[in-house]
């Protein structure tokens, strides 16, 4: 296991109570889970989204992850439509283990209130949380 | 574990090492009106060998006794049961097991129904298979949940031709949901109609049995090119009589996407009904989706091989509201009997077994047809067909019963359009002689 100062937290993205975080890309943001999120769960074996075109509001459950030794539920950091899912993670769900901020995203969404990404934490302020 | 009954001196020692008095002290926690105060009503005991006789005459008077030639199958079949299955069925490692929810301890049931998933795929021509069902009415609901998770659609379609008793058990698992099942008709031939397949709009999936209800072997290829015209679209295909398959192309062979039925015909009594066993299989994409559970086979950390429940995480004791069904039990005993039968016939046996049932029932549908009783239908069969009896016939088969024979289920009760049409099956466990008394009897 990582100690807390060793995880990879980037200061670019927010971050949320559940462990997933969002970041602005362009017209549309990127959801995935934290560095800390996946060191909790283990070898990652299977990752179920949602199709393209569904819609979730803030808090909502998007889909599971599951791995060797538990499944969890993603929860929505911010609301809107799906735009595009990581497809690749249906042949390599261990991309959430290796790279959780760059090719394990999971979910590209159109949001319904963009200020909504304001709300999540900074990295200091997730960093804090983890501190407990 | 021995059911030995407590000897009064065994009662009075236990009552006095935890401080009651009497039986009805040691009960006094149990409220009054949950306490049963009359006698129960029960005849006096007998010998054991009075016991044995009281069981040999009820059993003489029922329609299933030895002495009966049961030409009835209609999804439950009288198939013989090999001695070394019932005689490895007693081992109480096998007989109390419980669910193997610990690997350290629970190997050889976990490796016995790891076989039984190698041996349902080989047969089924699928690529991975659970631990086993109920039965096959719930395997095949079961089967069309699974697909509507898989293709998020809500519609299923489902032949007329499936077991009415599966589609009874379907519409049972669908009523609480608002999910939708539309019917197939059957054609002339006696197989499922897909003329009409296109205008029923999106499908989760279309399912088949084969051989369907009326014995009838349905063209699965042509069928499940069919259904994969849209791609979204799942092919499911049932079964009520698995030793088909060792004659027939294996569903997988044909396209299908999910194989449920009932594996009752692989060493498993028929006693009345139950209990059955659902098997169920589907391809690799579809694991996540699958209901119950699945044994894996692995190493330790030492490379050692093991056998452990994998995917148990959706399955009901973890998440129980995420469970993908709410089958907590396996049919443990019954996959075990299955599995044990098809390692003892082995390929070559269920091939040779399987001939021997078509040619029987062949035999009976061209001795019938000299006869003048033609089979309603001219699709291609196994070992069950339906033959169109003259007006009366009814009186002839209460007639017959006397005699000690079954001639075939009545349909009219399940499909009135066939009103004068009987379903007859022939198993290895008729022989000729048996299929000629019958053919005499009926043009008598």
């Amino acid at each position: 296991m990582k100690e807390i100062s060793e995880l990879n937290l980037p200061e670019n993205v927010r971050y949320t109570d559940d462990h997933e975080w969002a970041q602005k890309k362009g017209d549309v943001f990127r959801i995935g889970i934290s560095d800390y999120a996946q060191e909790q769960l283990g070898d990652i074996v299977f990752v179920e989204l949602p199709e393209v075109g569904s819609t979730f509001d803030k808090g909502e459950e998007f889909g599971t992850v599951e791995s060797v030794k538990a499944v969890s539920e993603l929860y929505m950091p911010m609301g809107g439509e799906v735009t595009a899912i990581n497809e690749a993670l249906a042949e390599a769900p261990e991309l959430v283990n290796s790279d959780p901020y760059n090719g394990g995203w999971m979910l590209e969404i159109k949001a319904d209130d963009p200020a909504e990404l304001d709300t999540l934490k900074s990295r200091a302020d997730y960093l804090e949380m983890l501190k407990g | 574990m021995r059911y030995l009954p407590h000897t009064r001196e065994d009662i009075e020692q236990m009552l006095q090492v935890v401080g009651a008095t009497d039986l009805d002290a040691l009960f006094s926690s149990i409220p009054d009106d949950c306490l049963r105060k009359k006698e129960m009503n029960l005849p006096e005991p007998l010998t054991e060998w009075e016991l044995n006789g009281h069981m040999d005459h009820l059993a003489a008077g029922m329609g299933a006794s030895p002495a009966c030639k049961v030409f009835m199958g209609a999804g439950s079949y009288n198939h013989y049961i090999p001695e070394i299955t019932r005689q490895l069925l007693l081992r109480s490692e096998f007989f109390t097991a419980y669910t193997p929810y610990q690997p350290e301890i629970s190997q050889g049931t976990l490796q016995t129904i790891f076989e039984y998933q190698t041996l349902v795929c080989r047969l089924l021509g699928m690529d991975v298979a659970n631990a086993s069902m109920y039965d096959g009415a719930s395997g095949l609901a079961e089967a069309l949940l699974m697909a509507i998770r898989v293709s998020h659609r809500k519609k299923v379609a489902v032949s007329r031709a499936v077991h009415p008793l599966y589609r009874k058990v379907v519409e049972t698992y669908f009523a609480p949901t608002d999910y939708e099942v539309v019917e197939l008709p059957v054609g002339v031939d006696g197989r499922t109609d897909f003329s009409g397949l296109k205008d029923l709009g999106e499908l989760a999936c279309v399912a088949l049995q084969s051989p369907n209800f009326f014995g009838c072997i349905e063209d699965l290829e042509s069928a499940g090119k069919a259904i994969h015209a849209d791609k979204k679209t799942l092919f499911v295909t049932a079964f009520s009589e698995p030793l088909a398959y060792g004659l027939l192309k294996n569903p997988g062979v044909c396209g299908a996407d999910i194989v449920c039925g009932e594996g009752q015909s692989f060493g498993i009594p028929q006693s009345f009904g139950g209990p059955g066993l659902g098997m169920f299989a589907a391809r690799q994409p579809y694991v996540r989706a699958m209901p119950g559970r699945l044994v894996g086979k692995t190493v330790d950390r030492d490379g050692k091989t093991g056998f452990v429940l994998t995917l148990a995480t959706r399955e009901q004791h973890i998440r129980r509201e995420k469970a993908t069904s709410n089958i907590c039990s396996n049919q443990g005993l019954c996959a075990t009997a299955s599995t044990m039968y098809m390692a003892a016939m082995g390929g070559t046996g269920i091939r040779e077994l399987s001939r021997l049932n078509r040619d029987r029932a062949e035999y009976l549908k061209a001795s019938l047809a000299g006869a003048g009783y033609a089979s309603a239908f001219t699709a291609p069969t196994f070992n069950e067909f339906v033959v169109r009896f003259p007006e009366g016939f009814s009186d002839t088969w209460q007639a017959l019963l006397k005699k000690k024979i079954v001639a075939g289920l009545h349909l009219a009760p399940w499909y009135p359009e066939l009103s004068d049409c009987w379903l007859m099956c022939v198993t290895e466990a008729i022989d000729k002689n048996d299929i000629d008394g019958l053919v005499k009897e009926v043009t008598r």
